[in-house]
């Protein structure tokens, strides 16, 4: 069990290419930090440089007590989980993860504790260990694929998109599986998805990562009440947060999202900020109907959609016709054309810099 | 095909049971030819139908050899066959799959100068440079030897080019499960790409066994001493045994017997050498 150091970390290809800019993060003993990010953002060339099969072309990068950048992979006591399994095809499942056990030199009654043992977590039958990785299911592949990392014992596992080759249903499954040996087994654990509803339910700490550099690293709770960029708000949470122009305040006392709607706020931060422009996001959820309210959003329906249990209200509102999306729980009976009225509360505002991006903290 | 025309299936089968009939007919000639006596194969017509000499046939060819011949019979060629095609079917195996390793997996200055430097012998088969590389190999004293008669005939650019588009094909994750797994370049090649390349060298090792049993001009050219001629040269020297007529019978139960081995190793190794020409998946 260790704790993974990376200060300053960068990656820069020979055709100068610079992929991360500068990567510190601290993952203590233990924890399971989730690299999240589009895809080119960067997040499994950091992982890949973690399990060393990248080279590190700048920075310090520890695993435990022990600086690692020049080390081979197997000498760095991770073990790592690939996006398509990566099983050699012509071993069994037995053989598939006895193998690592095999070149460290373990004896064969160790080799065969360790390979039963960690079966018997993953509810793997004797019958399956004989079986050669193509009569397996997607589902028992990726069983078979963290098998393989566990047997090692090694100090951090390396996660690398291990669920999106999978269907959705058996997605969320290994998904709680994945959680809950991670908290039984208290290995520290680095992830990397693009799903955020999966690096929201797995990660005690999230990072997000845009173009190799960090947006924010964060709790999920952290990241979703407190995004610290208009990315990862748009990025964080589904469907994605409504993102709107408005203006403040003459006495930057008001967030003036049309002519005539405005809501009040009292912040010394806004001054500086008086009579300029900003983006004002607020999540789906936190939109509500008001009826008879005064400075409520007429919003024009366009499309709804029934999830069982909420309803998805697409529409816009002004004379730009900013698009808007609502999540109400229930079913809601709306149709195209209606028109709802829609009111914002102040705690549920977010206020980003429209020139830097950055959150305005209230 | 999936329409069910009467015409067209005959048809088809008329085709194929040509194909066979021409295919299938000089060997049966031969089989024939081998189970008569010389007397018989000296009338006409000549017969079609098997006679009953076949034994005593073989047993000539086998131990006594042919008149002309120096009474040894040619199973010691057939050995001499069997030694030399396992040589170059092997060797080449052997080399081209550490050639197209190093090519694919390692990155050294020039490699791919190397590689095209391989890939242009396929230009220059044996019979283009016969006379430089036959002066190498006498040089070398390897005249009359089992290295002369197969290493002048084992660099291969066809199989190592082949090797190399089946470890194109080997996903890299399997290259970096194996680094985490802490096996090196070497326990990686034979751990993981040979098991996995498995059915392609059954394939090709069918194709270089009998590429390699059928060499005529170069075992020609570098043995001299009779202990050391194979099969296949054994089949052209009784064809001009002196003045006298050949003995056919003779000449084609040798024939027969020379057609054996590669025949077998098709039959007994068809299944993987189908897989090994077809299997894409990894």
């Amino acid at each position: 069990m260790a704790s993974v150091k990376l200060d300053n970390i960068q990656k820069i290809y020979p055709n100068g290419f610079k992929a991360i800019h500068g990567v510190d993060v601290d993952v203590k003993d233990g924890e399971f930090l989730v690299l999240v990010g589009p895809s080119g953002c960067g997040k499994s060339t950091l992982l890949r440089m973690i399990a060393g099969l990248e080279t590190v072309s700048g920075g310090e990068l520890k695993i435990g007590d022990k600086i690692v950048n020049d080390l081979e992979p197997s000498k760095r006591d991770i073990a790592m989980v690939f996006q398509n399994y990566a099983l050699y095809p012509h071993m069994t499942v037995y053989n598939n993860m006895a193998y690592g056990l095999k070149i460290m030199g373990l004896s064969k009654s160790e080799i065969d504790e360790r390979v039963k043992n960690v079966a018997g977590i993953l509810e793997l039958t004797d019958e399956q260990l004989t079986r050669k990785p193509r009569q397996l299911s997607g589902g028992q592949r990726q069983r078979v694929a963290m098998g393989r990392a566990i047997v090692r014992k090694p100090s951090v596992f390396l996660f690398d998109e291990p669920l999106s080759n999978l269907d959705a249903k058996l997605r969320v499954q290994m998904r709680v599986e994945i959680k809950r040996l991670q908290a039984s087994l208290g290995i520290t654990s680095v992830y990397v998805t693009h799903d955020q509803v999966e690096a929201m339910t797995l990660g005690h700490r999230l990072m997000v990562l845009n173009e190799g550099v960090v947006e924010q690293l964060g709790t999920p709770i952290e990241l979703y009440e407190r995004p610290a960029s208009l990315f990862v708000a748009e990025f964080i949470g589904s469907p994605s947060m409504n993102i709107m122009d408005a203006k403040i305040g003459a006495e930057g006392s008001s967030v003036d999202i049309t002519k005539d709607i405005s809501i009040a706020i009292t912040s010394d931060k806004l001054s500086s900020y008086a009579g300029k422009g900003v983006k004002l996001g607020v999540r789906p959820e936190h939109l509500e109907f008001a009826e008879g309210d005064e400075n409520a959003l007429p919003l024009t329906v366009t499309l709804v959609e029934h999830l069982g249990a909420d309803t998805l209200v697409h529409g816009h509102f002004g004379d730009d016709k900013t698009d808007m999306t609502v999540r109400r729980s229930g079913i809601l009976k709306a149709v195209p054309g209606d028109q709802l009225p829609i009111s914002i509360t102040r705690n549920h505002i977010h206020l980003f810099d429209t020139n830097t991006s950055r959150r305005i903290d209230l | 095909m999936i329409e069910n025309r009467p015409f067209l299936t005959a048809m088809a089968h008329l085709v194929l049971i040509i194909g066979v009939f021409v295919v299938a007919f000089p060997l049966w000639l031969t089989f024939v030819a081998a189970s008569h006596d010389a007397a018989r194969m000296s009338e006409l017509p000549l017969p079609i139908w098997p006679g009953t000499h076949f034994f005593e046939n073989l047993d000539v060819v086998l131990n006594d050899g042919l008149w002309g011949g120096d009474g040894s019979g040619v199973s010691y060629m057939l050995v001499n066959s069997m030694i030399m095609a396992m040589m170059i079917a092997i060797g080449k195996i052997v080399i081209s799959l550490m050639s197209a390793f190093a090519i694919v997996y390692f990155r050294f200055p020039f490699r791919m100068g190397f590689f095209w430097m391989i890939f242009l012998t396929l230009m220059l088969p044996v019979e283009v440079r016969i006379l430089p590389t036959f002066e190498v190999v006498a040089n070398l004293g390897m005249l009359d030897t089992y290295w002369g008669l197969t290493v002048p005939l084992i660099a291969s650019a066809t199989a190592t080019f082949m090797f190399r588009q089946v470890f194109l094909t080997v996903p890299d994750e399997l290259l970096e499960a194996a680094r985490i797994d802490g096996a090196g370049p070497i326990r990686f090649f034979i751990d993981i790409l040979i098991p996995m390349s498995r059915t392609n060298i059954a394939a090709l090792f069918v194709i270089l066994f009998i590429y390699g049993w059928n060499q005529y001009l170069w075992p020609l050219l570098v043995t001299t001493d009779q202990d050391m001629y194979t099969i296949v040269m054994q089949i052209g020297r009784m064809l001009e045994a002196g003045e006298s007529v050949p003995q056919w019978h003779l000449v084609m139960m040798t024939t027969l017997l020379s057609v054996l081995p590669p025949v077998a190793v098709v039959v007994f190794m068809q299944r993987l050498f189908v897989q090994g020409l077809t299997e894409t998946e990894k």
